[in-house]
């Protein structure tokens, strides 16, 4: 029984001369305290304020500024140049590919994870743990190099080519392509979303199930009716933490894609790297943000995660 | 504990359910089987399989690009897991245990890192050092460049918010009671925190300094852009080195980074072990 | 001598919500007082304001005659058992409770004696090197209570202790724990809901409703003279017949009828006639009753077999009246469908506020 349990009828009581003293003491004691947390958050925030919010604000003002004929940024006439440029075609054709790239990428993943998560929570305790370290492995590996094998793998004369040809099939040719990023984007996130989706699962009371069938629901209405409902704030995590990261892809198209497959993520870092045009990729990277920024708010106000795990 | 899946034993849907299942993991190692086994490839060509060896292997420890970058990678992670568990234990403690000024906005901005997308961080990051420089050498004459100090101060950037989350969800399963017994019992603030709550969050903070080590060791996007000349990390030298090609050599650096990660994740596992406390002997009340 | 906790005009704020209300108490010195009511009545907050866990927003709190309303836990002469026991999960039994000594820089040779006592009155001293993990509830209750006693504060603070036992285990304890509190003559503190638990240990008990300490006074006192419907109808069994007061001795009940008790208030007054089932009569309707009682009749809607005792509801015309008749060689059982005449003795029922 905190304040929450307390029945509230609002203030009744009038402080009366020493009362009121108290009543500073007790708000000393309690701005004390404040203090106290406040100086503890201090370091960080003073750290992230540095390294992060000035930072950004720095994006956010460059993204107003021009470019000169060499490739430096003049940080004058400000302008909206950059911000209408995100309507050009290409870069309407790019976010398209992006945006349509990372949902398949989010639905593969949810199709395959989901199966996965609801095997392992039902299976034994013991079992349970040892698939659950066949998950974590992979989600703790190096991505560049678990990225860098699916080259390996796809490459012209690698393995996946040569079983082809063995078999008397064509030499595949899946490098570069739309796939190939597809591949590699699924073989990295799914295990961020298999995560969420198993722990929605193993928590689940799976009496509810055994109620819905002994109320006559027969096993996949039980699984729709009981489970799935149920398992959808998992899905939702598992969404949002494999579409997010994927929109801002990079590493994945830059090695499993090609040139006609240029993604947000590498298209930004073109503007900086290559077209040394930073008042744009600026305006880009705000974009990008702006966009993850309010699916994460959506998130969070649709869903109101309970859990703070993952 | 009892599992009931509403699904009869070995019927259709529960095969369908365990062939995918297998299918997924077989998804999830086979490339890292196949990496491993060509990594001891004799042949210069990845493709070919000639015989096994350790060639490649000998060369890794030989080429001094990689071995500098691995210093660098080790430097970088190293500093930004230290400072970054430190700061983000503490932001972890202020959230969970005292009520401030801006709290809220405080909260948002550590998520803030973790929400925004990598590129975005490594391009504020650049312009910020490249504007922070110029200014620098204009009002004291100091010019310092991108190098280990930048890739570390950007990868503390970072991994402060992880740790902050991992060390809140530890805090968040602790008892308040506990620290209130320990105020009962005569414990300073200090005494609780150095004597009850630091020992039972120290698995959260082992678990958040083991994240930070793991992103700061594995980061390409951030540290390739804040990266000087001569100083990049073992990451984004083997970035640069697999979009130029296959090589048997990256292979070979490929599989040690691996392995890395593997004693990462046992380590993790035996901290989760270890703070799940001693199994219960006997139940029974004897009184 | 000073009261071992003394508390005047406490109030508690948390933002807008008052959770404890002008609270005065005087906690004797030396008794086994306990905090009644139920949950959210600010019976939890007044223990933590004692604790030290909460600061009073307004009024004074003292342990034996020492300002303490401000002090933090630490500097606190009491000690508290804690709902959920709060054992430290990282230290064994034996460090467990030693903690208390050891923060207060106690020599090693007098923690390990008092800790190796505290632990032979609780009776475990053969657990001592074990963890918390590895005991069972009603042990960690104990270890609880010897890391609090150990300390030989001033007073002992319990928060409802026994909440988490099952109900044999709850019987034992309470025992216990009086025993317990005669041996070490600590005064006690005990918070719970559990009025049957509150009678059974208390020297005195206050009541606890929404914020406000409705009354205090020894179990016997609360249970036949409550002060107020609420603690009447909170504690036991109880019949609330509404009534207007006619004079000093006199009420009418709701459906007519004139009844012998003392009231108290002006006449007119609405109130509540208050009825244990234990003190009331059943008789026949052709039953000689003495002139003295006062009588309502009505018909006997239900009968419960409770071994010990039957219960009976009477629908009378001032409402439905229960009736706990002992189960006596030669009672007379009434049937249902019966007519029947509920009969009491004046003295027996309290006049409270309606």
């Amino acid at each position: 029984m905190g304040p929450g349990g307390v029945d509230g009828r609002g203030a009744v009581s009038e402080p009366g001369g020493a009362a009121a003293a108290r009543s500073e003491l007790e708000d000393a004691a309690r701005r004390a305290e404040a203090r106290r947390g406040f100086l503890i958050a201090l370091p960080a925030w003073f750290y992230l304020t540095l390294f992060f919010v000035i930072p950004l604000g720095i994006v956010a003002v460059y993204s107003f500024a021009t470019r000169s004929s060499t490739g430096r940024t003049v940080l004058s006439d400000w302008n909206f140049d950059s911000y209408r440029r995100l309507w050009d075609s290409l870069v309407v054709e790019i976010a398209l590919r992006t945006l349509l790239l990372a949902l398949a990428t989010t639905l593969i993943c949810l199709m395959f994870a989901y199966p996965l998560a609801y095997y392992m929570a039902t299976r034994r305790p013991a079992l349970r743990n040892v698939l659950l370290i066949l998950v974590m492995i992979p989600f703790w590996s190096n991505f560049l190099v678990r990225t860098y094998a699916w080259k390996v793998l796809l490459g012209s004369d690698g393995p996946v080519s040569q079983l082809s040809q063995a078999l008397g099939g064509e030499p595949i040719r899946l490098l570069f392509t739309n796939t190939a990023v597809i591949i590699g984007l699924v073989y990295g996130f799914l295990p961020f979303m298999v995560l969420p989706l198993y722990t929605a699962l193993e928590r689940m009371d799976w009496s509810l199930v055994e109620a819905a069938r002994d109320l006559y629901a027969d096993g996949w209405t039980a699984f729709r009716k009981v489970t799935w409902p149920l398992s959808i704030p998992g899905v939702v995590a598992g969404s949002i933490l494999v579409f997010i990261p994927t929109l801002g892809a990079y590493v994945t198209p830059a090695i499993l894609g090609g040139a006609k497959t240029t993604l947000a993520g590498d298209y930004i870092v073109s503007q900086f790297l290559a077209a040394r045009n930073q008042p744009f990729g600026s305006a880009l990277s705000m974009g990008m943000m702006l966009i993850m920024l309010a699916a994460t708010i959506v998130y969070f106000r649709w869903f109101r995660p309970s859990g703070r795990d993952l | 504990m009892s599992v009931v899946t509403g699904l009869r034993p070995k019927s259709p849907a529960e095969r369908l359910l365990a062939t995918n299942s297998w299918l997924v993991f077989a998804f999830f190692y086979a490339p890292i089987v196949v990496l491993v086994v060509f990594s001891f490839n004799a042949n210069e060509n990845v493709g070919i399989w000639t015989e096994p060896s350790l060639r490649w292997y000998r060369e890794v420890f030989r080429d001094e690009a990689v071995m500098g970058a691995l210093r660098n990678s080790l430097i970088v992670a190293a500093i930004s897991t230290t400072v970054a568990t430190i700061l983000g234990t503490m932001a972890a403690l202020a959230l969970e245990r005292f009520r401030f000024r801006g709290q809220r906005v405080y909260d948002g901005l550590l998520y803030l890192p973790i929400i925004i997308p990598e590129v975005t961080m490594a391009v504020m990051l650049l312009l910020f050092f490249a504007q922070g420089f110029q200014w620098l050498d204009g009002a004291i004459g100091w010019s310092p460049t991108f190098g280990i100090g930048t890739i570390s101060l950007s990868h503390i950037a970072f991994n402060i918010s992880f740790v902050t989350v991992v060390v809140r969800a530890r805090l968040g399963q602790l008892d308040p009671r506990l620290e209130e017994a320990a105020a009962d019992l005569y414990a300073t603030r200090w005494q609780a925190f150095r004597g009850i709550t630091l020992p039972l969050i120290l698995p959260g903070v082992a678990g958040g300094a083991l994240l930070a080590l793991t992103l700061s060791l594995d980061d390409v996007v951030i540290t390739n852009f804040v990266a000087g000349p001569g100083s990049t990390t073992l990451p984004v030298y083997v970035f640069g080195l697999v979009r130029r090609g296959v090589t048997p050599l990256i292979n070979a650096v490929s599989v040690i980074m691996l392995a890395a990660s593997m004693v990462l994740v046992a380590v993790s596992f035996g901290f989760q072990r270890g703070s799940r406390g001693r199994v219960p002997e006997s139940m029974a009340e004897d009184g | 001598m000073a009261a071992a906790v003394a508390l005047q005009g406490v109030s508690k704020a948390f933002g807008d919500v008052y959770a404890v209300r002008e609270l005065d108490l005087a906690i004797r010195d030396g008794e086994f007082f306990s905090l009644l009511g139920p949950s959210g009545c600010g019976k939890t907050t007044t223990l933590r304001m004692i604790a030290g866990f909460e600061f009073p927003t307004e009024g004074s709190l003292q342990i034996h005659g020492v300002e303490m309303a401000l002090q933090p836990p630490n500097e606190r002469p009491v000690n508290t058992v804690f709902q959920s026991y709060a054992l430290f999960p990282h230290m064994t039994v034996e460090e467990n409770v030693g903690f208390g000594l050891r923060m207060k820089k106690v020599g090693g040779t007098e923690i390990a004696e008092r800790v190796k006592r505290a632990l032979d009155m609780v009776r475990l001293s053969h657990r001592a090197t074990a963890a918390p993990k590895q005991l069972s509830g009603g042990q960690q209750q104990r270890v609880a209570l010897a890391r609090a006693l150990v300390n030989e504060p001033e007073v002992l603070l319990l928060d409802e202790p026994l909440g988490a036992l099952d109900l044999k285990l709850r019987q034992a304890m309470q025992t216990e724990l009086k025993d317990l509190q005669a041996r070490v003559g600590i005064t006690f503190v005990y918070v719970t809901h559990d009025q049957g638990e509150a009678l059974t240990m208390s020297d005195r008990i206050g009541v606890m409703h929404e914020g406000r300490l409705l009354q205090v006074g020894t179990p016997q006192e609360i249970y036949e003279r409550p002060t107020s419907r609420f603690v009447a109808g909170f504690i036991g069994e109880i019949n609330l017949l509404p009534a207007t007061v006619i004079d000093h001795d006199s009420v009418r009940l709701a459906g007519g009828r004139l009844v012998a008790a003392a009231t108290g208030v002006a006449p007119g007054s609405e109130v509540t006639v208050a009825l244990r089932p234990e003190r009331l009569e059943l008789y026949g309707v052709n039953e000689v009753i003495p002139t003295n009682l006062n009588t309502v009749r009505g018909r006997v809607t239900r009968r419960v077999y409770f071994g010990d005792v039957f219960f009976y509801d009477i629908d009378t015309t001032d409402g439905v009246i229960e009736v706990k008749e002992e189960n006596r060689p030669g009672v007379d059982l009434h049937e249902i469908g019966e007519e029947a005449v509920v009969a009491w003795d004046p003295a027996a029922s309290t006049v409270v506020e309606r």
